[in-house]
């Protein structure tokens, strides 16, 4: 889950750490009265949404007139902003973050990640700030240092020294910095993230260290102990149907293609994905109904399948370890009636009562293509969908 | 032979008297895995499918001398439930468990790692040796002795290999899904090391999938270390970049973890890959020239 920049410097200054001073606003008239509260006369406006690249896309600017600030938000308050991490539509701007404006002498990067190698939570420090930090890995990478949390000891103040005198900062800067690094660890562990990135840290003209962007990532899996943090939760920035998905226990996420496609077990769902692309078909969809698939869960399913109007044939691929296929032939038959669906629909069993589902689906009256066999079963979905491409 | 288990290993579970724990103990019995009690907190004393039911997991291997455990406690639990096994000085701790927070695991895997003892898992099918022990969620009836020994992130994608190995009469000495989560409790090269090791294995099958660097870490350990003929499979070619793809771990971020850089790299060490999930037992009957 991911949080917006606001929401991520207001648990920054909970912490202590150094961010400036900004407010949250809804509408034209909030901003300009938020400009007054913050006081000074230089500003920075940014749009809160849930991507990066918005300095480019023209979601961030230096006001200094409230006829700047109203522009600013009347332009862009209720529309779509279109980065070049977010797809053609854009995500949703209803927010705008209005902060002080600092003035920078040398810009940073600081972030951190859980490394999957080495089984570590990692620092990454750069002097490149303002760059994104793949860039960076890709194309300096003796630019970026590193500093690896102990599981056992915690993070130390030196790895933060260190850090710091390698990034050139001296006198108060660097015992600034080693606190910042020692409090992002805590932060780290005590919310359950699974990414920091702070692009710019910054040096403020006055010599100090300063937290000017914030992007923070929680562990989906843990937010059952981070309610604070899940409140937080921006709903609008997120696809409508892998939420409506999920509050069945259903990972659905959409695609370009109009195969629709319906499988138990993430991994078997995206290989089935392959599989149509292999045979020349494009996959509507990843969604993954569960090793226990229920005869609900695969109604809800049809359902959000469905929902996507480019979807020109359903394929359903089932491999029964611990469901029984017949159980998933009864949900199909229950939801086709429910739903009425005009496209074909291609079912492929295998395992658990794999025949008795294939006999369910033939004595019923709904019109379904049982397949024979996996490729089988694809080859079918895409002749039916129209055809390989 | 076989990897991890066999015929003697004898089996706790911990959540034994939960639905999950209760469905799959079942199972393990009926498949006859050595099942020789169940860890249920407050419920000691107790009898729950015939066999002992114990308050901690000390007592359960004091009692049984069981040497592994299968955890299907709740995901807040599973962290304490894998150190519990591991003072009580299990070996080996299978964890199905779904939804353990990343946090949690790389506390539990660095004192795992400290006192030597092997974790599967979590959010995996779990260890079969067919014929043998069953250890897991996965449908026994699919396998068959022999020797394919079969390796995978995923759990249905494992079904497939086994059930295309078992079709064309090869049969798995065992099966490990190492699970779906970013932080697995042990990866592709510790179950390559044994599959190489283990004289009942002459093939290999490892499925991978996107997100990580577990694939191509794997495939540099392939090329000097692994003499057995390996197929390999990836699943998520078609995954679009940024999205989780249903399991934790298959994601790809910041360009890395892609389905074509984990198929490059397996080539790259000599691994048959195959791009069809519905091809992995033709492919290994192709390499390996089995009739």
């Amino acid at each position: 889950m991911n949080l917006h920049e606001y929401q991520a410097k207001q648990l920054f200054a909970e912490y202590g750490l150094p961010v400036s001073k900004g407010i949250a606003v809804d509408t034209a008239d909030e901003a300009v009265a938020a400009a007054r509260e913050i006081g000074g006369d230089k500003w920075v406006v940014k749009v809160q949404v849930h991507a990066g690249g918005r300095g480019k896309a023209g979601g961030v600017k230096l006001v200094t007139t409230d006829d700047e600030i109203r522009e600013f938000a009347d332009r862009l308050l209720g529309t779509n902003i279109v980065t070049f991490q977010t797809d053609e539509n854009g995500q949703p701007v209803n927010k705008i973050f209005v902060e002080a404006c600092t003035e920078i002498d040398r810009e940073l990067y600081l972030g951190a990640v859980i490394d999957r190698s080495t089984r570590r939570v990692t620092f990454m420090a750069s002097t490149e700030g303002g760059v994104e930090i793949e860039k960076v890995a890709e194309e300096t990478p003796e630019k970026i240092i590193q500093a690896i949390v102990d599981p056992l000891t915690g993070a130390s103040p030196f790895q933060g020294r260190d850090m710091a005198f390698q990034l050139g900062l001296k006198g108060k800067q660097v015992n600034q910095f080693a606190n910042i690094y020692m409090t992002l660890a805590r932060l780290f562990d005590e919310c359950d993230l699974s990414l920091i990135e702070i692009n710019p840290l910054v040096v403020t003209s006055a010599g100090d260290i300063h937290c000017l962007d914030a992007k923070l990532s929680i562990d989906g899996n843990a937010l059952y102990r981070q309610k604070n943090l899940e409140a937080m939760r921006d709903h609008s920035q997120e696809d409508e149907r892998e939420n409506q998905a999920a509050e069945f226990n259903l990972n659905y996420v959409a695609l370009e293609g109009n195969i629709g496609c319906m499988v138990n077990g993430a991994g078997l769902a995206m290989g089935t994905m392959d599989l149509v692309k292999l045979h020349g078909g494009q996959p509507a969809n990843f969604l993954d109904v569960g090793g226990g698939a229920t005869k609900e869960a695969v109604a809800e399913a049809f359902k959000i399948i469905l929902s996507d109007g480019e979807v020109k044939a359903v394929l359903i691929n089932i491999f029964g370890g611990i469901v029984q296929c017949n159980v998933i032939a009864d949900g199909i038959i229950g939801a086709v009636k429910e739903v009425g669906v005009a496209v074909p629909v291609v079912v492929r069993f295998e395992g658990n009562n794999a025949a008795l589902g294939v006999q369910t689906l033939a004595e019923s009256d709904v019109d379904i293509i049982a397949a024979v066999s996996l490729t089988d079963a694809v080859e079918q979905a895409v002749k039916a969908a129209g055809g390989a491409r | 032979m076989s990897i991890l288990i066999e015929k003697t290993t004898r089996v706790i579970c911990q959540g034994f008297t939960g639905s999950q724990g209760t469905l799959h103990s079942e199972q393990a019995i009926a498949y006859g895995t050595q099942m020789v009690g169940g860890v249920t907190p407050g419920k000691g004393g107790q009898e729950h499918l015939g066999l002992p039911v114990f308050d901690t997991v000390r007592e359960a291997v004091e009692t049984t001398g069981a040497d592994a455990s299968v955890i299907y406690v709740p995901a807040p639990f599973a962290k304490d439930g894998i150190l519990e096994a591991a003072a009580a000085g299990i070996k080996l701790i299978v964890c199905i468990t779904e939804g353990v927070p990343t946090l949690d695991m790389l506390a539990a895997k660095a004192s795992l790692d400290a006192q030597g003892v092997r974790l599967i898992g979590p959010n995996c099918p779990g260890v079969i040796t067919p014929g043998e022990c069953k250890i897991g969620i996965m449908p026994g009836d699919i396998h068959l002795p022999g020797k394919v020994g079969i390796v995978s992130r995923s759990g249905t994608l494992t079904y497939e290999a086994v059930k295309q190995t078992t079709d064309l009469g090869f049969g798995q000495s065992s099966c490990v899904g190492i699970g779906g989560d970013p932080i697995p409790g042990s990866n592709f090269i510790d179950i390559l090391e044994m599959f190489e090791a283990d004289p009942e294995t002459q093939a290999i099958v490892m499925v991978g999938e996107i997100g990580g660097t577990a694939e191509e870490e794997a495939a540099e350990f392939i090329k000097s270390n692994v003499s057995k003929p390996v197929v390999g499979y990836i699943a998520g070619v078609t995954a679009p970049p940024g999205k989780r793809m249903g399991h934790a771990g298959a994601i790809i971020a910041g360009g890395k973890g892609t389905a074509e850089d984990k198929f490059a790299a397996l080539e790259a060490a000599g691994v048959t890959t195959v791009k069809s999930l519905a091809e992995i037992g033709n492919t290994l009957k192709r390499v390996t020239g089995w009739a």
